[in-house]
Parts: structure tokens; sequence; C-alpha cells
């Protein structure tokens, strides 16, 4: 089996993008609120992710 | 006005949920696929795979029950009973020897987080399995 390298940025975004597709899938009724509620839950993790990431900055001295 | 109560549904039998939620948690996807739900089934199958071939390539460790104290027991049981939802991803890379130590490094600890996730991701596919084949759900 290959070996992934991945800096956090990277892993982060595609732990994103799998949680995204099946929060997706799975929470709404329509084709249509699934589709919008998957890239909402994207949207809110790369936010939370870059907040977090300054917060963290700002918060190491 | 309060709202009336809507009279509660009786609960779906066991035999009608049963197989899809059993194939649900052996097959990532598995249970839409047999209930009819194409699209879904194989857009699930793709995440929860994808996420825990992901896991696997970053070479995250698997859980294993520990005793100790009770966050070490809460962490490695919890992380077992996630890994373990995967199902047949979990049990092929543990029957083909999939042994990986628990070892320092931002890589290998997101392996281990993704290969968690991707049980958890399935169990949330098992709900929606069940509320289908209930009936609660479309």
């Amino acid at each position: 089996m290959p070996k992934m390298n991945l800096s956090h940025f990277e892993a982060a975004l595609l732990f994103a993008l799998f949680t995204s597709v099946v929060m997706g899938v799975v929470t709404k009724r329509t084709d249509r609120d699934r589709l919008h509620y998957g890239v909402y839950t994207f949207v809110c993790f790369v936010v939370a992710l870059f907040g977090i990431g300054w917060l963290m900055y700002f918060g190491h001295g | 006005m309060a709202k009336e109560k809507e009279p509660k549904q009786p609960a779906a039998p066991f035999g009608v949920w049963a197989p899809a939620v059993g194939l649900a948690w052996l097959i990532p996807g598995g249970g839409h696929l047999l209930l009819k739900r194409t699209g879904r089934g194989v857009l699930l199958m793709l995440a929860i795979t994808g996420m825990f071939l992901c896991g696997l390539m970053m070479r995250g460790a698997m859980f294993q029950p520990q005793s100790g104290d009770i966050l070490t027991i809460l962490i490695n049981t919890g992380g077992f009973i996630g890994d373990l939802a995967s199902g047949i991803l979990y049990l092929l890379s543990v029957w083909l020897g999939y042994a990986q130590p628990d070892v320092a490094g931002h890589v290998h600890d997101y392996g281990t987080k993704f290969l968690v996730t991707a049980g958890l991701l399935n169990v949330l596919a098992m709900v929606d399995t069940f509320e289908i084949a209930s009936g609660k759900k479309d």
C-alpha cells in the first residue's frame, strides 16, 4: 500500500471533504437540500480550520 | 396553543430493517444500495471507503480495548468501536495483517483519526438506512 504524506492543511481538507459528503447524504430529504447542506458543512469546516488556526497562532504568542 | 402530539407510529418489525442495517455495517453504502437508493449508496461507499483507505495510507493505528484509568478505557474502547464500525474494511485490513504501531507524527495521527471517523460516518449511514427501511424517511 502506498504511503501518503500530507500537510496538516491537506489532511484537514480531505477530512472535511469526506465528512461533508456523508453529512450531506444522510441528513436532508431532497437532493437539492443535500447538496446545499454538504457544501455548507464543507465551508464551515474550512472557516473553522482557518479560524482555529489563527487562534492557535495568536494564542501561542 | 400547544400543538397536539402526533400519534406514535409502531416500530417497524426487526426483519424489515435488520438485513439492510446489517449490510450497511458490513459494506459502507450497501444498505442504501439494497434499498435501491443507488446514488446515495455509491456516494456513501466512495466517501467512507476513501476515508478509510486514506487512513491506511497515512499509516494510522487501529485501537485495541485497554484497561487502566477511565480516560484510557474510554479512548481505546471508543476508538475500537469506531474502527469496528467500518465493517468489512476493518475486518479485511486486520485479517490481511495490518498492524501499525502508534507512532508520533501528524500524518500518523491524522491517519488514526481518519480510520475511526470512517467507522463513525458508517454509523450515520446505518442510522439513515434504518430510517429508510423502517419507513421514517424516503
